[in-house]
């Protein structure tokens, strides 16, 4: 008896031995943590992250950014203004509770009542259920990226989020500011991991779902321990002394050092956020010329700045959609060319120059203070004295909104990784209104740009709608519409044995449920 | 000494007043809190929309009547970025920053008085020039390279010690320590050695040169002739009388330690109030900000009375000055 019971109790030590072999612990350091345990709070990096660690989308982008099937197996155009997706049966909430159509009703009429939200999913109407397992999601005119808003779409558990609270409100309630259930509750998903602890700012824990839908996902993390570290000597420190396992971002003036070191792994890749510097036509005569605007253009040497400011971890520019996006137009490279730029000048009149103002943030994008004033000094060349002034991102978007200054500087990563999205948001004629051209302080306004990319919202020919996007990125590129910089590349860093590079992306939400640990 | 604590009481609450108003006079400059809130592509107007209902559009007098009237209740407003009330927030990243500044202190403590008394004794040693050369280099270090250089080389190059955080902390009766385990205490040993490394210099410097000034005076040539042992003149009569200006001195500077805890805690990934602060900043959190200002000045007016109290005790001129 007693020997048996010996026995069973080695067993179990030794099956419990070679499961902690297999799942292992990472320790995972970034520079913030997700701001909420509500995804459809706040539209941001760390909780898109953080959604595909805890929820799945209906489909998400593969490494080629093509589309892949995740919690919706199939997908079929019905009619022009309907897509039918088929999602995956027997898959089960952390709660317990199934996961069936209604949950991505409730998903997406919630996404409808969220401020952060709404913007995007502006054309779509409340999905119909055709069965437990089919439903429709529909737009209120034939929209040409409803896949690329279906991997916004991480379904809640509807049973978990409907219902009244122990203080009376609401489950279901998108809060901005204080409390609400969905802020502060552990959340209900379908992901490879669920959150068991959360302090703010301090330290989150994720672990494995034991029984995660995906068999075929081939991670094997058995737990993560997010640490935001926010000083990036401290984070890279804290991955080489092996405090922890796998950091990002890294910051470029450590790459040398990380990559010396044989314990750890520098892995970087392309990403699609793109550094511009606007030049306000409504503020300077100068810029309404468009030979002003192109020498400007050709006086910036982008591929410097990338290659000695951003160590590499940039990559220079010539226009607005990264490649792989469909506006991506391979004849526009980036430009350098002093002595066409200051005849361009002499021939627009301003052979002298001029002065103008410029403002840019120190602590928003990478580098950010130093490009400016990498800028400041090529634009002395041709004559433009600029008076730079920097300051921290809290105070910079009121300035920038204000259009306090000439220059400005802004970044953008089309959230819905369509070129389309960067000329509604940059190039478009600015209209308090329908809110288009937000972000152009350049106040550059071309009718043709207007035109065609409202036409390719609607356009759901794939081929027709490419060669209209490349258009307008073409159109820019001639008019010189903003000053282009680079697109900014994501690093990472981890422990040898992660194997960092099949789970990065564009994006930069490494899919850590994926992560493997050989 | 009861007309004393009541002057300082109403001292206190002016200050605060004036402390909470300037924090809201600033605060329009710091930035607009919905930017962080929202995502980028969230037009103006739904903004504004936030921001009515948050009650940042009223007139700033309107919005500081409200705050003080609250406050006198208690509730210094909710954090816009945590989503909790602000007093919550600050009242439990108060045991860090307490602990770091326990800890540097306890370092400044232990080493100030015996290497200031013997760099005043025997001021040609060796060990004297080596301490007088290191604390100049110590005052003109900023914080934050101490900080990193320590962690490059403690943590990264010889792996004693660890990096970052306070590492594992335990709960008691709402105080959460780090002083109560192995790991704690090793994770505390770097931050307040970078903390203390701008205190400490400075005090073995002051008590090096009041010690040598009082060693001059006629008492102690006295002291000497009457033929008393060496120790007894050197601490009793000596370093007694040193103490009073490093009293004082240390009441105010330990003000500044919390003002240099800002540097360390972010270094450090220390989740304490000066990294708390720091990041409001960046969020412009400015309800918490305010928050902040105000029980810092509170701890800050606690202090100066105790020391104030405390001179009383050792000096009985200042006491009699105090109540003509």
């Amino acid at each position: 008896m007693k020997k048996s019971v010996l026995l069973g109790l080695v067993f179990l030590l030794l099956m419990g031995g070679t499961a902690m072999a297999e799942m292992k612990t990472l320790r995972l350091a970034l520079a913030s943590d997700p701001e909420t345990l509500d995804i459809q709070q706040q539209l941001s990096g760390n909780m898109l992250e953080f959604s595909h660690w805890v929820f799945d989308p209906l489909v998400r982008y593969a490494q080629d950014m093509s589309f892949e099937p995740r919690l919706a197996h199939k997908w079929e155009q019905v009619d022009p203004q309907t897509m039918r997706f088929h999602l995956v049966k027997g898959v089960k909430f952390h709660s317990g509770n199934p996961f069936t159509a209604k949950d991505v009703v409730f998903t997406v009429n919630r996404m409808k009542q969220s401020v952060d939200f709404k913007g995007l999913f502006e054309a779509f109407e409340t999905p119909v259920i055709v069965d437990d397992y089919t439903v429709d999601i529909k737009t209120n005119k034939p929209y040409s990226l409803v896949l690329n808003m279906a991997t916004y779409i991480f379904p809640l558990d509807s049973v978990f989020y409907t219902g009244t609270d122990d203080k009376g409100q609401p489950k279901d309630a998108v809060v901005k500011a204080g409390y609400s259930f969905a802020n502060e509750t552990l959340p209900s998903g379908t992901g490879p991991y669920r959150c068991t602890f959360r302090e703010h700012g301090v330290r989150m824990e994720l672990e494995r779902n034991a029984d995660y839908w995906d068999k075929k996902s081939p991670g094997n993390i058995g737990k993560v321990i997010l640490t935001p570290i926010k000083e990036e000597a401290t984070r890279v420190a804290a991955l080489l002394s092996g405090d922890v396992d796998f950091i990002y971002p890294v910051p470029p003036q450590d790459f040398e050092r990380i990559g010396k070191e044989p314990k750890v792994n520098l892995v970087t890749y392309t990403g699609g956020r793109i550094i511009t510097v606007q030049m306000n036509q409504n503020r300077l005569e100068a810029f309404k010329d468009k030979r002003v605007r192109q020498a400007i253009n050709l006086a910036t040497n982008n591929v410097a700045i990338a290659d000695k400011i951003m160590k590499g971890t940039a990559t220079p520019a010539g226009q607005l959609s990264p490649k792989g996006y469909a506006g991506y137009n391979e004849a526009l490279a980036p430009q350098y060319d002093l002595a066409k730029a200051r005849a361009l000048m002499k021939e627009a009149g301003y052979e002298n120059g001029f002065e103008a103002s410029m403002i840019a943030p120190n602590n928003r994008y990478v580098n950010d203070e130093k490009i400016s004033e990498a800028f400041v000094a090529m634009m002395s060349k041709i004559n433009i004295k600029v008076n730079l002034k920097t300051m921290p991102k809290a105070q910079y978007w009121d300035e920038y909104d204000k259009q306090v200054a000439d220059f400005q500087m802004v970044g953008w990563h089309a959230d819905t990784e369509d070129s389309g999205n960067f000329y509604e948001f940059l190039a478009m004629c600015p209209n308090k209104e329908t809110g288009y051209g937000q972000y152009n302080s350049g106040n550059y306004c071309n009718p043709e740009v207007d035109r065609l990319t409202l036409a390719c919202q609607t356009e759901t020919d794939l081929a027709k709608r490419t060669a209209m996007l490349q258009q307008v990125e073409k159109i820019l590129y001639d008019d010189a519409f903003c000053v282009y910089f680079h697109w900014q590349n994501h690093s990472y860093a981890a422990a040898k044995g992660l194997d960092v590079l099949p789970i990065v992306n564009v994006m930069n939400f490494p899919y850590i449920g994926d992560l493997v640990w050989k | 000494m009861f007309a004393f604590i009541i002057r300082r009481i109403v001292q206190a609450l002016m200050v605060m007043v004036v402390i909470a108003l300037i924090g809201f006079s600033v605060q329009h400059s710091i930035g607009d809190p919905v930017r962080d809130m929202v995502g980028e592509r969230v037009s103006q107007a739904e903004r504004e929309v936030i921001r009515e209902r948050l009650g940042l559009n009223d007139p700033a007098l309107l919005q500081f009547s409200r705050f003080c009237w609250k406050a006198l209740h208690g509730d210094l407003g909710v954090s816009y970025f945590h989503k909790r009330p602000a007093m919550e927030v600050i009242l439990s990243k108060a045991p860090a920053t307490l602990e770091l500044v326990l800890g540097s202190t306890a370092i400044i403590l232990l080493f100030c008085f015996p290497v200031g008394i013997y760099t005043a004794i025997r001021p040609r040693a060796w060990f004297s020039r080596f301490v007088m050369a290191v604390s100049t280099v110590g005052v003109a270090v900023p914080v934050f390279l101490t900080a990193i250089a320590l962690i490059y080389l403690f943590g990264v190059e010889l792996r004693w010690l660890p990096t970052y955080g306070r590492g594992q902390t335990v709960n008691i009766g709402g105080w959460d320590t780090g002083l109560l385990t192995a790991d704690g205490l090793l994770h505390l040993i770097l931050p307040s050695i970078a903390l203390s490394s701008i205190m400490l210099p400075l005090y073995i410097r002051l008590i090096r040169s009041e010690m040598m000034e009082v060693l001059e005076t006629e008492y102690i040539k006295f002291a000497w002739a009457k033929g008393l042992s060496r120790w007894r003149v050197w601490l009793l009569h000596a370093f007694k009388n040193t103490l009073l200006p490093v009293i004082t001195v240390f009441g105010v500077e330990i003000g500044i330690l919390f003002a240099f805890t800002l540097l360390t805690e972010t270094v450090f990934q220390w989740q304490g109030m000066g990294f708390m602060f720091l990041e409001a900043v960046e969020r412009s959190d400015t309800s918490l900000l305010v928050a902040y200002l105000v029980v810092v000045g509170v701890m800050f007016v606690v202090i100066n009375t105790i020391v104030d109290i405390c001179y009383g005790f050792i000096n009985p001129m200042v006491r009699i000055a105090g109540n003509p």
